[in-house]
């Protein structure tokens, strides 16, 4: 890129930090314009100028979606390090420190309940967990998830949130593909319907597998959803990727997803398409 | 991104040369007793290397220029291959061969990722990186298998599916994740080698089978370990304790209760001999077959389940 047409809008003015009280305000991660922060979290985490979606916790998704109470699936499973793998950092350590934090203990939280009336079995991903990334566990407690559908007769809901497989686990996660995949199929010979909702971001062995394969695909606007990461294929292609490459928009025109749906609006568009397919 | 040689030649070469050239040699009376030694002293440091090897050195040698791909396993073990072209969608993907041949004169389908031997070739099947087109002939074929009730051979050998703007624009990740689906429930017995590199989701895709193979210095992987170190410690240098620790030999997918069995290869690798190689495949394949054969297709269906179901190590 010519160096006259470098974009300048980016650059971090400084200065702002000081003059807003920390915690309070916010700029908006896309349009930059100051937001009141608790404003963003009661339009459900939605910026209210310009419709922004940011990244929402899986428990606090399952309220969202389910019609009033609901029971946590398989909470207590717990992932344990089999490759003893060690990198930069160690994943013992790392499961150790987020395990001790306020989030859920795993990247996905499942839960049943009645979404519309309907019996409904939901599994969320929880980004802030190593990045939504799926291990053993994730692929357990989604495929017991699918498993519970297919025994009760109830429908399934998948909101994924994640960068893909988690190398800590090794070929162990990437065989998780395989099992949730399978696992899809008895659902599928059933004749009960699956739901994949997809927010930002969706990539890797998440998309490659359970994401990319409900009766329905709905994303979320402006969500990154790809089965590579962008800056993956720009070192591949050698060049810089189209705006809006990859995004929601993107994979509705490509013929990937089947409607793009705000968050608001995400709950009564689940019952519809339960109605439309069970009702 | 190319890789040569054997992390293991060396002082191997210098006896190899020997034994040529006293075997090229005429009559002279004391060289049969040097042969001989020179023979057992080869087989003994090839030995001792290979125990010595790191993961990256397997990673190396799973990634040889010189091994046999997978239409040289089909030329050595199957009769009358006939390759089918394309998806019925888009194109015709060279990264992955598809079609059927006779095994002993038996009809099979058989379904491959193909790398290329030359410069020309290597860019032709762009270095054995799948198109999402290139799943969905291979489920394409593996569906005609379905309906003609042929039994399905696989053979994984992929850097990993390709990243590109196609790839994307025409759903890399669906076609992996509808094949994963489909072949989970495909009605006829399938079984799958890994061959030389088992790239993560793009191997797998065609890897869901009754039966997982590795050759013996195959690898199989959630991700390449020049990419693993990239993204844990921003830099590429790191791929050799990546590889240790992403566990991705046989004898650690064997450990997991991934794979069924490690096909033995012949000294130094299956480039080495890969005659011996074939064989020793052809003959697993064989008994492998035989067993699924006498499994009534639901059972065979629940054992497959149960095979992906129990994959995972967690506490409860």
């Amino acid at each position: 890129m010519a160096w006259f047409k470098r974009e300048t809008k980016s650059i971090d003015v400084g200065e702002e930090k000081k003059t807003i009280p920390e915690g309070l305000w916010q700029k908006c991660e896309e349009c930059k314009a100051p937001v009141w922060r608790q404003e963003i979290e009661e339009n459900d985490h939605v910026c209210p100028k310009c419709g922004h979606h940011y990244t929402v916790g899986a428990m606090e998704r399952l309220d969202s979606l389910f019609d009033g109470d609901w029971e946590e699936l398989d909470g207590a499973l717990r992932a344990t390090d089999p490759l003893r793998f060690v990198a930069a950092k160690s994943y013992s350590d790392t499961l150790d420190r987020i395990g001790g934090g306020p989030g859920p203990r795993e990247a996905v939280v499942c839960g049943a309940g009645r979404i519309g009336g309907f019996e409904a079995v939901v599994a969320a991903m929880e980004y802030g967990f190593i990045g939504g990334s799926m291990g053993s566990v994730v692929g357990e407690k989604i495929t017991r998830a699918v498993e519970r559908a297919v025994e009760r007769r109830a429908a399934l809901v998948i909101v994924s949130c994640s960068g893909g497989a988690r190398m800590q686990e090794g070929v162990l996660s990437l065989m998780q593909m395989a099992k949730v995949s399978a696992a899809l199929a008895r659902l599928d010979r059933e004749k009960l319907p699956y739901i994949s909702v997809l927010t930002h971001p969706t990539t890797g062995g998440v998309l490659a597998s359970f994401a990319m394969l409900g009766d329905l695909n709905i994303a979320e606007p402006g969500a990154l959803i790809g089965f590579a990461g962008p800056r993956v294929i720009e070192q591949t292609i050698r060049q810089k990727l189209p705006d809006g490459f990859q995004r929601s928009e993107f994979l509705r025109d490509h013929g990937m997803v089947d409607a793009i749906v705000e968050r608001k609006e995400m709950k009564p568009y689940l019952v519809r398409a339960l109605k439309f397919f069970l009702g | 991104m190319r890789e040569t040689g054997d992390a293991a030649d060396g002082p191997l070469q210098a006896l190899e040369r020997e034994l040529h050239e006293l075997a090229g040699g005429s009559g002279d009376a004391g060289a049969g007793g040097r042969i001989e030694e020179l023979r057992s002293e080869i087989r003994q440091l090839r030995q001792d290397m290979f125990q010595r090897m790191t993961a990256y050195d397997k990673v190396r040698l799973a990634r040889h220029p010189d091994r046999p791909y997978f239409l040289d396993y089909v030329d050595a073990i199957f009769d009358e291959f006939e390759e089918w072209h394309g998806d019925r969608n888009f194109a015709d993907d060279p990264a992955i061969v598809a079609g059927f041949a006779f095994y002993k004169q038996r009809p099979v389908c058989l379904v491959g990722q193909q790398k290329g031997r030359d410069t020309k070739q290597r860019k032709f099947r762009n270095f054995g990186m799948p198109h999402p087109e290139g799943y969905r002939k291979a489920l394409r074929i593996m569906k005609l298998a379905e309906k003609f009730s042929r039994p399905v051979l696989t053979f994984i050998d992929t850097p990993g599916a390709y990243h590109g703007m196609g790839p994307e624009e025409r759903g890399q990740a669906e076609a992996i994740a509808f094949n994963l689906r489909e072949m989970a429930a495909l009605r006829v017995p399938i079984v799958a080698t890994v061959i030389g590199e088992g790239g993560s989701g793009g191997a797998l895709a065609i890897g869901v089978a009754d039966r997982v193979n590795m050759l013996q210095f195959s690898i199989y992987s959630v991700i390449a370990p020049e990419s693993c170190s990239a993204i844990l410690w921003r830099d590429q240098e790191h791929a050799a304790e990546a590889a240790e620790a992403l566990k991705l030999t046989p004898e650690d997918l064997q450990r997991f209760d991934l794979i069924d069995e490690i096909v033995a290869e012949p000294d130094g690798g299956a480039h080495h001999s890969p005659d011996t190689m074939a064989e020793t495949l052809a003959s697993i394949l064989d008994a492998q077959l035989l067993e699924l054969d006498a499994l009534p297709v639901d059972e065979l269906l629940s054992g497959r389940y149960r095979k992906f179901r129990r994959m995972g190590e967690f506490g409860e």
